[in-house]
């Protein structure tokens, strides 16, 4: 029977991998041409790394544009996460445990970030920065509130789903052993709450250092350029593989901090008993259950 | 007694409001000040006027003042005038993404969530990986292979395709969002088919329904919710995208309204004109948010009964 099935669904094999081929082999031929020697992005002269340090004056590590671009993609992306961390977490307890008519009023506006697209929001926050709230300058400040309200919704998401699989029956034992609400919070259920904080990290880290439309209606120019900006403004020009190195470079940071994060997620998992490995670990930064 | 008792800490749990609230206070206030209000702004510059000497946009603050002349204008303009083209444009764009993207898409779900065996991990490992890498970093990967010299390009000449590819070309920018949004449509459409009572299928197989009745009949019906809202989510943001044309095509005869947005807000100063259409885009893509929020809940609450 299960070979049956098999044999009847090569075509569905021959799909996927075709798919994931697809998928993969232009970004690895964008990374091979890093290494070109020669100035081209498309015609292989042999194999260095001049454009990843060797060149004095246009590789990623020695140009100061690129430099100043990594350095602000760095600090936003950090800045972000030390705000939407915190806020993310009280907002999601906050709002799982609220009732009423504020309840639904709450969740609402919670949710409805994570589906708008982002145009719409970097447009709306553009046009206050510049019209209404004129204290905040564009530029980083400007980039920093607009990626934390970006990526507040997915912290709330990711803890919410965490809070429910909990449930309340661990607070309510420290309750009934003489905790007060707040130490029930702090000392039972916050800790308890530690891998759905540590996937929201990793899911705002990637989020805000790829994020190009909100950072980019919300930039003052070179100051505040990130390295997505960068990339933006000289794909279609005449740009060397120092371009491809720096996109690698971004593409590099972010896996660093996914596979980072799900070694701590399932080594938290295995220290405190709870089944789970790589896949779970997967689900928690992705949000799909399997 | 056991019930009583739990019962009993139950609702202290539930009865601390003034702490919960205490807890949701800090991020409602920041998405009320910068989410909610910037839609209001949008609204008072779209409805707003414009400075007779400095050509820039005022923001009416007072919604029963508000005043719809180029509201009219731009509106009229979008159903007949000069920028239906771009509407419809975004539209068919979109519309033929997404199925394509469910082409592809789908049957990959399929096979992941039923058939996947022994290797399943690695695919989904090497399926979620699209998922990490920078969007710019694959467009500009695709510039590369379709530029004048890029290695596709020169494939393709091979077969005596000798086609412009960067250069206004619907194709590639079609392609090019398919490229870009279906990993974030796989992997949603995947948790929908894997959830399903596969056990359902068997017996109508077990019935007498061939595989492709159980298909229409049972598989279908059983998973439509979750198809849908799966390409509601990868639509809403093809909707709003303008750096894929801008990357691939740069050219006007593809322009989207994202890119109408865009000029207006950035390259023009006709903010007005830009708002304008960000209220009508988000009119627009209302109906779809609420369809896939109200979905969404519904699944939830499924999954905590």
């Amino acid at each position: 029977m299960s070979r049956n099935t098999q044999k009847s669904n090569s075509p569905l094999r021959f799909l996927i991998w075709g798919y994931i081929v697809w998928s993969l082999v232009p970004v690895m031929i964008a990374v091979i041409f890093s290494f070109n020697d020669g100035r081209s992005r498309t015609v292989w002269q042999g194999f260095s790394f001049r454009w990843w340090w060797q060149d004095p004056n246009s590789s990623v590590f020695q140009n100061a544009e690129m430099r100043n671009a990594i350095v602000n993609s760095l600090v936003l992306a950090i800045s972000t996460l030390l705000i939407v961390t915190p806020l993310g977490i009280a907002l999601a307890i906050g709002s799982q445990r609220i009732r009423g008519r504020s309840e639904k009023f709450v969740q609402g506006l919670t949710s409805t970030p994570l589906i708008t697209p982002e145009i719409v929001v970097g447009a709306a926050l553009l046009l206050t920065f510049t019209r209404l709230f004129t204290a905040i300058p564009l530029g980083f400040a400007a980039q920093l509130l607009g990626n934390v309200t970006f990526s507040l919704a997915s912290v709330v998401v990711i803890v919410r789903a965490r809070l429910v699989s909990i449930g309340a029956s661990f607070e309510e034992a420290a309750r009934d052993l003489g905790a007060t609400r707040w130490q029930a919070l702090r000392f039972v259920l916050l800790p308890m709450l530690w891998p759905s904080v540590m996937a929201s990290l990793v899911v705002v880290f990637a989020t805000v250092i790829d994020d190009f439309v909100i950072t980019s209606f919300l930039s003052a120019g070179v100051s505040s350029e990130t390295v997505p900006l960068r990339i933006y403004s000289s794909v279609r020009g005449g740009a060397t593989p120092a371009l491809n190195a720096l996109a690698t470079l971004l593409v590099l940071t972010s896996f660093a901090v996914l596979i980072i994060g799900l070694f701590g997620l399932s080594t938290w998992r295995k220290r405190h008993g709870e089944r789970g490995g790589l896949r779970a670990a997967l689900a928690d930064v992705t949000q799909i259950n399997s | 007694m056991d019930t009583l008792h739990s019962g009993l800490t139950q609702t202290n749990l539930k009865n601390s409001p003034r702490l919960w609230a205490g807890l949701a206070i800090p991020g409602t206030v920041w998405l009320i000040a910068l989410f909610a209000i910037p839609f209001y702004a949008v609204a008072c510059i779209a409805f707003g006027t414009i400075d007779p000497i400095f050509r820039d946009a005022v923001p009416q603050w007072n919604p029963l003042s508000w005043n719809f002349v180029q509201a009219r204008q731009i509106f009229s303009s979008l159903a007949t005038g000069a920028l239906q083209g771009v509407a419809i444009r975004t539209v068919v764009y979109v519309v033929s993404a997404v199925t394509l993207s469910f082409l592809i898409g789908f049957p990959i779900a399929y096979f992941l969530a039923r058939h996947a065996g022994k290797r399943k991990l690695l695919l989904l490992v090497l399926i979620i990986v699209p998922f990490w890498v920078n969007y710019l970093m694959r467009m500009l990967a695709w510039v590369n292979l379709l530029s004048v010299d890029g290695l596709f390009t020169r494939f393709m000449r091979v077969f005596g395709v000798n086609y412009n590819w960067l250069d206004g070309s619907p194709i590639t920018v079609i392609l090019g969002l398919v490229y870009g949004y279906v990993p974030f449509l796989i992997l949603p459409l995947y948790a929908t088919l894997e959830r399903l009572d596969w056990r359902l299928v068997d017996a109508a197989r077990d019935l007498g329904a061939n595989s492709r009745q159980a298909f229409r009949l049972v598989t279908l019906p059983m998973s439509k919710a979750g198809l849908v809202a799966a390409g509601i989510l990868i639509a809403l943001p093809m909707f709003g995208d303008y750096y894929t044309n801008d990357l691939l095509s740069r050219s006007p005869s593809t322009e989207m309204i994202g890119n109408q947005i865009d000029f207006f807000l950035n390259a023009s100063s006709q903010p007005q004109n830009g708002a304008l259409l960000v209220l009508a885009l988000s009119i627009f893509l209302l109906f779809f948010m609420s369809f896939y929020l109200r979905s969404t809940r519904q699944q939830s609450k499924q999954v905590t009964r």
